[in-house]
């Protein structure tokens, strides 16, 4: 299974929680998916999700954040993980789609694919790392610390199309849903 | 006025609640003072680019944020603040110790600064200068309704003289 399905499940979960989705053919499934206004879709800045999901879950302490990253855009900013665990919101769930692919370029291989991203984060410090069957994500949604979320798929991406909606009306949309 | 006191009141003044930073040993009153502040949530980053993110998602929470660091993390931030910032219309208050301007001592900082106001220019955002600490106030009490206005970033530059 692919990513699509990745999502198709996360979404499942999701009820009121804002949801902060990865560049590129990421953003434009979990549009085809499910499109809500409590979904930030990015459109560029690849590696940011979890940064954006991050400064939001500290301004928003009564809100839960869930972050749609990859493994890419994870390796691109790994800095991000000293950064979340440190400031460790409790309202933030940061969950990998880890394809071992830079799926929306081609399926260009990552270092990923050499790398225990759930070791990884238990190895900054996360107390909750974990893979994604293993877990109810509902339950580590709630849970009390910043959390970190390995789902591995296959690579490969679905027919999406490319999101019609302009980036200032995702941003408004997103705000007035707060 | 005291060229700390500027930044900082400047920065209340203009409604500035959530700060992220990389140091600067020019900003390390101001940091300190920022840590001090109940009002402001401060988020030391490992990488200015990842604070444009962090920023953008705190004003979607509705903040007002601003990232504080040398221009030398203008040049990490470069996509992030085009792709970004300037995409989604994010308003943004930018204060940079301008490192590589007179009176610096340190070589490896100045190639970087010569460049920063023409980068600044090339990237099409608003930018000050300002030179005393009553200037400083100004400019930065009003760049966050400046930004909001035009949906860019606006920059201070504090040169090493500034100080």
């Amino acid at each position: 299974m692919a990513r699509y399905k990745a999502i198709q499940d996360i979404m499942e979960n999701i009820d009121e929680e804002l949801v902060v989705c990865n560049i590129g053919f990421p953003s434009r499934e979990l549009y085809e998916i499910n499109d809500r206004s409590r979904n930030f879709y990015m459109i560029g800045s690849m590696g940011l999700a979890s940064s954006i999901g991050l400064g939001l879950a500290l301004s928003k302490p009564g809100d839960d954040i869930v972050v749609i990253d990859g493994d890419g855009s994870l390796l691109m900013n790994m800095g991000s993980l000293a950064t979340v665990f440190a400031n460790n919101p409790s309202n933030l769930t940061w969950i990998i789609i880890d394809n071992g692919a830079y799926g929306s370029t081609g399926n260009q291989d990552t270092y990923a694919q050499l790398i225990d991203l759930v070791e990884t984060a238990k190895g900054v410090g996360f107390k909750n790392s974990f893979h994604y069957l293993d877990i109810d994500l509902k339950e580590v949604i709630n849970s009390e610390d910043a959390s970190f979320i390995v789902y591995e798929t296959e690579p490969g991406n679905s027919k999406a199309p490319i999101i019609d909606i302009d980036p200032i009306t995702i941003k408004e949309r997103f705000m007035s849903s707060i | 006025m005291d060229s700390n006191d500027a930044v900082y009141d400047g920065l209340k003044d203009a409604g500035i609640d959530f700060v992220v930073s990389v140091p600067c040993v020019n900003l390390s009153e101001i940091l300190n003072r920022l840590d001090e502040d109940p009002e402001i949530i401060h988020v030391p980053v490992t990488r200015e680019e990842e604070g444009i993110g962090i920023c953008a998602g705190a004003y979607l929470g509705g903040k007002k944020p601003a990232i504080l660091m040398q221009n030398s993390g203008l040049g990490n931030s470069i996509n992030a603040l085009k792709s970004l910032t300037e995409l989604y219309e994010f308003p943004l208050v930018m204060i940079m110790s301008h490192r590589g301007t007179e009176g610096e001592s340190i070589v490896g900082q100045i190639p970087m600064g010569e460049s920063t106001p023409r980068i600044l220019e090339a990237m099409n955002f608003n930018f000050f200068k300002p030179q005393t600490p009553e200037a400083a106030y100004d400019d930065i009490r009003l760049s966050w309704e400046m930004s909001e206005e035009e949906g860019k970033p606006i920059s201070i530059l504090l040169e090493i003289k500034y100080w």
